[in-house]
């Protein structure tokens, strides 16, 4: 955990000052809706379809209990009893009264939280692997380079009303957890030859209506260039990314239509007049942040826990769960927990209060008091001894939280959609209890491997629909909410061993899915899966060879024809949806 | 009347400025004696404009390219970037560049869509007048100045972030 110094807390205090400020002027007429709205972004809050929208910073999902206990606290006092988990490792609120908010703010300054840059034209929360730090295959702990860009970022005077809305991903692992290809800029850590910690620059990916995989454009940036590095990029962006029109003024269409090298070479022309500047990174401040990072003094155990593995060669409940939820740590006799929010019937990422009180206590009991908030929108308890695994499980089953489906068909990863969100073209949460319903057999759902489903319910993309294995987009059509399905899509290399470490970005396993045709009504889209499914377990060369892996192999076509038949049959389908439309 | 802000007090303001589309031809430059005037205006009459009496400022906008004039900057008491709206953060970087890579030494002023919750940051990027859009209350607005005590990064007024004022302090 990053614990503040006195700057630090003394930061958010006067943000709450501001905001409250701000919102009084608001409320008392001085302020007009357009001057408050860039301000209530930069602080987290919405108007959305019924209340405001409050979107609390998780800075780089990683959380204490503490921490949870005041989410809670906050969701039962200004909100109706729960939150949502989101794709940002972020916490939102759906029900929160603009009056409040600057309470709210006070209440998460008090724990050294904030909502400073959680929306808005502006570099938004920085995330990462949700097992940095833990994770076997770790080259540095990304949480350290990510609070260094936090702190970079906060308030940075020059990038707070950029064209568009900025993420930036860290990676600090071989295999990408942090879907590094698909943000404004994604950040991997490498080692060069000396040993030093570099990093390879990845800039223009990103989702939403336009989504594109993103292009290395330095290859071994040296530690200490990396805050001028992002100075130098932004700066290039800020004046020079579209303004016109919000649909193209993401970073990535500058990219686009620039082309990467000539982009690379207004970045680098850009850098030059900064390398070596003042903001250069010194060793003092990595060592003094990473400091700053509390760290859990792991006993030393075994590797083997005999206890351990007698349950889990007598109890198949528990072994399903330890095959599906438990990842591997670098310190031998723990290992990471994940605690599923994808339970059928719960919209995916939703938290209640006493959920959130129950995994802080759990938290503590078992995982020296922190926990991360992962972009597949689950829970993961990083440090747990092996031996008390069981003990953990029997009371996340009690909770709900440890449905064994982690990397599953059933780990949705979907979007609050048009139950909430006032964007929405469609509703993603009755979409994904339907699928999770059809699915429901987890021994079917072990069988198909693993699997990626992405739900979005609109092109703005907050489900993650174009990097899904299986990706689902609501569409309006003529004021019906319809179903697009794209396969084949790719967050990235999230595991070892596929690859190569020192691969470059034409080998990002990163990849957009392709549409497999026209859409479907929402009651369709759980038969439809189920015959992609379907197809696949007909064509599939083995058990290892996963769903995406099978659509790369043989492409789209033998999908679609499972999905819509023979040509004849695919014309009187659309005659018939056309004819429904 | 707008109110114009300089540095950190209110203020009596002597400068005409000339709009960004004016009539290159016909205007007469030896009207007022203090003049801001469009980079149009400067790159098409810039020996008359040097030759006339009066203090000389530039007009910038947002789409004008700083590198055009990184060379001149000497010639202007005032150099004001226009904010067509004040979420068109341009002329951050552009007020940045004009301080901090051109040396720009003499009054930078902000114009335009000018409002009291963005006047910290354009300050911190260099600016120290700001003429404020007509309906904007001037006395209120000084208190935004004091808002945001912490700062992290380097900026126009200080170059180095946080951690290396930290270490010049002797702070570990």
């Amino acid at each position: 955990m990053y614990i503040y110094d006195d700057i630090d807390q003394r930061l958010v205090q006067e943000r709450v000052a501001q905001f409250r400020d701000q919102t009084r002027r608001f409320l008392a007429g001085a302020l007009g809706e357009d001057e408050f709205r860039p301000l209530r972004l930069q602080n987290g809050l919405y108007i959305q379809r019924f209340a405001p929208m409050l979107r609390i910073a998780i800075p780089y999902g990683l959380l204490s209990s503490r921490q949870l206990r005041k989410l809670a606290h906050i969701v039962r006092t200004f909100d109706r009893g729960y939150g949502h988990f989101s794709t940002r490792q972020n916490l939102q609120l759906n029900w929160p009264r603009l009056q409040d908010v600057p309470d709210i703010l006070a209440e998460l300054a008090e724990v050294q939280m904030h909502a400073i840059q959680t929306s808005g034209n502006c570099v938004r929360n920085i995330t990462t692997d949700h097992f940095a730090g833990v994770a076997r295959d770790e080259i540095v702990d990304s949480f350290v380079w990510c609070e260094l860009i936090r702190q970079w970022s906060t308030f940075h005077p020059e990038f707070a009303y950029l064209p568009r809305k900025f993420k930036i991903a860290v990676n600090g692992a071989q295999a990408d957890r942090a879907a590094t290809f698909l943000h404004d800029i994604g950040v991997h850590a490498l080692r060069n030859d000396a040993g030093e910690t570099c990093f390879r620059v990845i800039v223009g990916g990103g989702m939403g209506r336009t989504p594109i995989i993103g292009h290395a454009i330095r290859e071994f940036l040296p530690w200490r260039h990396l805050l001028t590095y992002l100075d130098a990029i932004l700066r290039v962006y800020n004046r020079y990314g579209r303004r016109d029109n919000k649909y193209k003024a993401r970073i990535k269409i500058l990219v686009k239509q620039l082309g990467p090298e000539e982009f690379a070479r207004h970045v680098e022309a850009e850098w030059s007049h900064h390398a070596d500047g003042p903001a250069t990174l010194m060793e003092e401040e990595v060592r003094r942040i990473e400091a700053r990072f509390t760290r859990p003094a792991h006993p030393a155990l075994a590797a083997f826990d005999a206890g351990y593995e007698a349950k889990r060669a007598t109890e198949p409940a528990f072994a399903a769960w330890v095959k599906r939820n438990i990842h591997p740590h670098k310190v031998t006799g723990y290992v990471a927990v994940t605690l599923s929010l994808k339970k059928t019937g719960v919209p995916p990422g939703d938290a209640t209060a006493g959920q959130m009180d129950a995994v802080a206590d759990l938290a503590e009991r078992y995982s020296f008091g922190e926990l991360r908030v992962s972009h597949e929108q689950n829970l993961i308890l990083a440090d747990v001894a092996q031996r008390d695994l069981h003990a953990l499980w029997r009371e996340a089953r009690e909770l709900g939280l440890a449905t064994p489906n982690i990397g599953l068909l059933t780990n949705i990863i979907a979007c609050p959609g048009g139950d909430f969100c006032s964007l929405a073209n469609a509703k993603s949460i009755p979409v994904a209890e339907a699928i999770q319903q059809r699915f429901d057999d987890l021994d079917y759902q072990h069988d198909i491997g693993e699997l990626d489903l992405n739900i979005s319910g609109c092109m703005n993309s907050c489900g993650h629909h174009h990097v899904g294995h299986i990706g689902i987009l609501g569409v309006d059509k003529n004021g019906e909410e319809w179903y697009q399905i794209t396969i084949g899509g790719n967050q990235g290399l999230t595991r070892t061993g596929l690859t190569p470490p020192g691969l470059t970005s034409a080998g990002s396993a990163a990849a957009v899915g392709k549409v497999i045709g026209p859409s479907f009504a929402r009651a369709d889209v759980p038969e439809v899966i189920e015959r992609l499914i379907g197809a696949y377990l007909v064509k599939r060369e083995s058990e290892v060879e996963r769903f995406v892996d099978c659509v790369g192999r043989i492409g789209i076509e033998p999908f679609k024809e499972a999905v819509y038949g023979s040509l004849d049959q695919k014309r009187t389908h659309r005659e018939r949806q056309l004819a429904a439309a | 009347m707008a109110a114009l802000i300089r540095n950190g007090r209110i203020e009596n303001d002597s400068w005409r400025l000339l709009s960004a589309d004016i009539e290159v031809r016909l205007l007469d430059v030896s009207a007022h004696p203090d003049l801001i005037v469009p980079l149009v205006l400067w790159q098409r009459r810039r020996e008359e404009l040097l030759g006339r009496g009066g203090r000389l400022g530039l007009r910038l906008g947002p789409d004008d390219g700083l590198e055009i004039i990184a060379n001149d900057v000497a010639h202007f008491v005032v150099i004001a970037v226009d904010f067509p709206s004040f979420t068109d953060g341009r002329g951050y970087s552009t007020a940045r560049l004009l301080r901090e890579r051109h040396g720009f030494k003499g009054e930078l002023r902000a114009i335009g869509d000018v409002l009291r919750d963005q006047l910290l940051y354009l300050q911190r990027c260099g600016f120290d007048s700001f003429t404020l859009r007509d309906d904007q209350d001037p006395v209120a607005a000084l208190d935004a100045f004091k808002e945001l005590a912490v700062r992290y990064q380097g900026d126009a007024l200080d170059p180095r972030p946080l951690f290396r004022r930290r270490l010049a302090a002797g702070v570990a």
